[in-house]
């Protein structure tokens, strides 16, 4: 039996169009409808009713569900069945996500795609596991050994958990890269409405298949079809052979650790494939910021109170805005930079004690005050609060 | 039939073009385990488009680069988690893993205990030489006591691993262990086990003269390998000597590693119960109307 998206059995599965359901459950249906046909995972709070949810939907729908023995075994097996032909994805929160990080690593070397859900806690170590944070804003960029980009996609709303899954799909197969959904405990967790695209109101990437001659393909190079650094993909089992390893290797995949050009090389373009398309990549909301002097720039859960806040000092005359970044990684370097040329303040509200705060000042311009609004603890910051910030600062 | 198998001609079909000379030092049996593997594919006649191969780190791991295969060379110790999802994607693909004794029963044990009890539908070809060879000679779950090495430089006093004792207690389909010297038995097993629609284990006695034999004073390769005939028995005749011989005859025995066949069984394999369980849920909702969830 091998799977096959099946869009009627799939919509029979997801059921009503319109719901109320977790953000958990809402990425759960994103990857169903991406055409995800491999789940492995291992439970971990808050982000069990990922798997939940798929472990009940995906046989129905011929795809392979497997509760893996821990973290680093089911994104073993979410690369291994990505290479075997499936759309796979995983969940999980810190705790699990720092065990992945050496297979996220195989996964970017590899050039494999998969989707990892990460409902983020905070840390370090075991935490607050019940309650929302947002640890891993970081980690998924730098957590793994050596050189990478990441792309990672942070909802504010239940509804963004299905559709930036599948735009986490589509990213992952356009560039062959493992790309991170980063929602936070309390997005997870959240029931709000939920309202399921039709076949015609999505867009699925597909990964493009080998097809070139197989004494000529290189599997690790440019792609040789297209003007293009992310080589066309040659699923195991279609004849190309393909020897696939995290060794350091040249175009052909074969291990070349002891030379320095085939590093640099492979290196550079796993890295530039994805901040070549930087601007392409960047997906941000802007709230109120035209005539703004100061502005919020903040993601996840943290936009809402943000967003009241707005609203508040807008009422009370202040020309506050808000940035939403959607993609934080590729960071969107040149929307910062815009921004902090055109405000004096940018306050940026983050469940950590200051994480993203980091790369918007390295990327806004002198002259331009960045503050962080801190609130850890496994609560939201109060919409009054991030007023405070503001009436602190005016 | 293996005899009349030309050598030649296997090397050429199976041996991945551009890849050798490979890693392996002197006297190391590693070479031996994919020459093996090569005949019972042709005795097979396995269609090699068709066949993933999948290997961690280490020595041993190093074997899916040289076969002309797809092969997935994995991260330490996790090579039978990633077979499980190229199995999952793919259950018509044969998925063959090498793995080593430290990678497979040290870092990787959890994956190895799970991957054998769910029974996946796999063949692991676990070298044991009792030695993290590639990093140099630092002491592997499977050392026997005493055993010197560069991380036990007063002498092991740790007891070690039972690979196949391990597999047989998790229910594993298949499970079997040869020196590596000896070519029939390996060559016998391997296709039994790809045969199998199971979990199945083939661990073979490999030996590493340059980490563990020199260390250990194993002498020069004819008399390390004379070490193998001398330490390891057939399971047969270990059972007969322990229910019937003497306590001389028993003590002999005693310390030596059983070799043969442990487990022969024939069961689904996970993929195969996994695929049953779906059809029973997709007939229970083809029978249903429409209806939301």
């Amino acid at each position: 039996m091998r799977y096959e998206r099946d869009p009627a059995r799939i919509r029979k599965v997801l059921g009503d169009k319109v719901q109320f359901v977790q953000g958990d459950m809402a990425a759960a249906y994103g990857g169903l409808l991406a055409g995800c046909s491999f789940f492995g995972g291992y439970p971990i709070t808050p982000a069990s009713e990922v798997a939940e949810g798929i472990a009940r939907m995906l046989p129905r729908v011929k795809g392979t569900f497997i509760q893996m023995e821990d973290e680093i075994g089911s994104l073993a097996a979410v690369i291994g069945a990505a290479w075997g032909g499936a759309k796979a994805m995983t969940s999980t929160s810190g705790p699990g996500f720092s065990l992945m990080m050496e297979n996220y690593g195989y996964a970017i070397m590899t050039e494999t795609p998969c989707v990892i859900v990460n409902v983020q806690r905070t840390g370090p170590s075991t935490g607050q596991p019940t309650l929302g944070a947002q640890g891993d804003m970081m980690q998924v960029r730098w957590g793994t050994h050596g050189d990478v980009e990441a792309i990672a996609l942070a909802p504010s709303t239940v509804q963004e958990c299905l559709d930036l899954t599948i735009e986490a799909f589509n990213l992952s197969e356009k560039y062959r890269h493992p790309v991170c959904l980063m929602a936070d405990g309390e997005i997870g967790h959240l029931r709000e409405k939920l309202v399921i695209p039709d076949e015609d109101e999505m867009t699925l990437i597909e990964r493009v298949p080998a097809t070139i001659d197989k004494d000529k393909f290189l599997p690790f190079g440019n792609s040789q079809t297209r003007d293009n650094k992310v080589p066309d993909f040659p699923t195991f089992g279609t004849g190309y052979r393909t020897y696939v390893t995290g060794l350091t290797h040249n175009k052909k995949g074969f291990p070349a650790t002891d030379k320095q050009r085939d590093h640099e090389e492979l290196i550079t373009r796993l890295v530039t494939k994805i901040s070549d398309d930087r601007e392409k990549l960047t997906n941000v909301e802007r709230v109120e910021l035209d005539d703004a002097e100061t502005a919020f720039v903040t993601y996840g859960a943290s936009a809402r109170p943000t967003e009241s806040a707005v609203a508040t000092a807008r009422k009370n005359g202040m020309k506050v805005g808000m940035l939403r970044l959607k993609t934080v990684w590729p960071f969107p370097r040149r929307t910062i930079e815009e921004l902090s040329k055109k405000v004096n303040k940018i306050i940026v509200p983050e469940m950590n004690l200051g994480q993203i705060v980091h790369s918007v000042r390295e990327y806004s311009c002198d002259g331009c005050e960045v503050t962080l609004a801190p609130k850890v603890g496994g609560e939201m910051h109060l919409p009054d609060e991030l007023f405070g910030y503001l009436e602190a600062r005016k | 039939m293996t005899a009349m198998i030309d050598a030649e001609r296997l090397r050429k079909k199976y041996l991945r073009d551009g890849m050798l000379p490979t890693i392996f030092c002197n006297g190391c049996g590693h070479g031996a385990a994919f020459d093996y593997a090569f005949r019972a594919f042709e005795e097979l006649g396995l269609d090699m488009d068709k066949v993933a191969l999948a290997s961690g780190i280490g020595c041993s791991s190093r074997i899916p680069g040289y076969i002309n295969a797809d092969g997935l060379h994995t991260a330490h110790g996790r090579a039978l988690a990633f077979a499980t999802g190229i199995k999952a994607a793919n259950p018509d693909l044969t998925i063959v893993v090498f793995t080593g004794d430290g990678d497979c029963t040290g870092i990787g044990g959890n994956h190895f205990i799970h991957a054998a009890r769910r029974n996946i539908d796999m063949t692991v070809i676990l070298l044991n030489n009792f030695i993290y060879g590639m990093t140099g000679g630092q002491l592997a779950p499977t050392a026997p006591i005493g055993s010197i090495s560069t991380t036990s430089p007063y002498g092991n006093i740790e007891q070690a691993f039972n690979i196949c004792e391990l597999a047989k207690a998790l229910g594993a389909a298949y499970v079997a262990r040869w020196p590596i010297f000896h070519p029939y038995q390996p060559i016998k097993s391997i296709k039994e086990g790809i045969q199998n629609k199971g979990f199945s284990l083939i661990e073979l006695l490999s030996p590493c003269p340059t980490a563990y034999g020199r260390r250990n004073k194993l002498g020069e390769i004819d008399s390390l390998w004379k070490w193998y005939e001398d330490n390891t028995i057939l399971i047969e005749d270990y059972e007969k000597a322990m229910d019937y011989g003497t306590e001389e005859e028993k003590e002999a025995v005693r310390g030596k590693f059983q070799v043969g066949v442990f487990q022969n069984v024939q069961k689904p394999g996970f993929f195969e119960e996994y695929d049953k369980l779906v059809q029973r849920i997709i007939a229970k909702e083809d029978e249903r109307k429409g209806g939301a969830e």
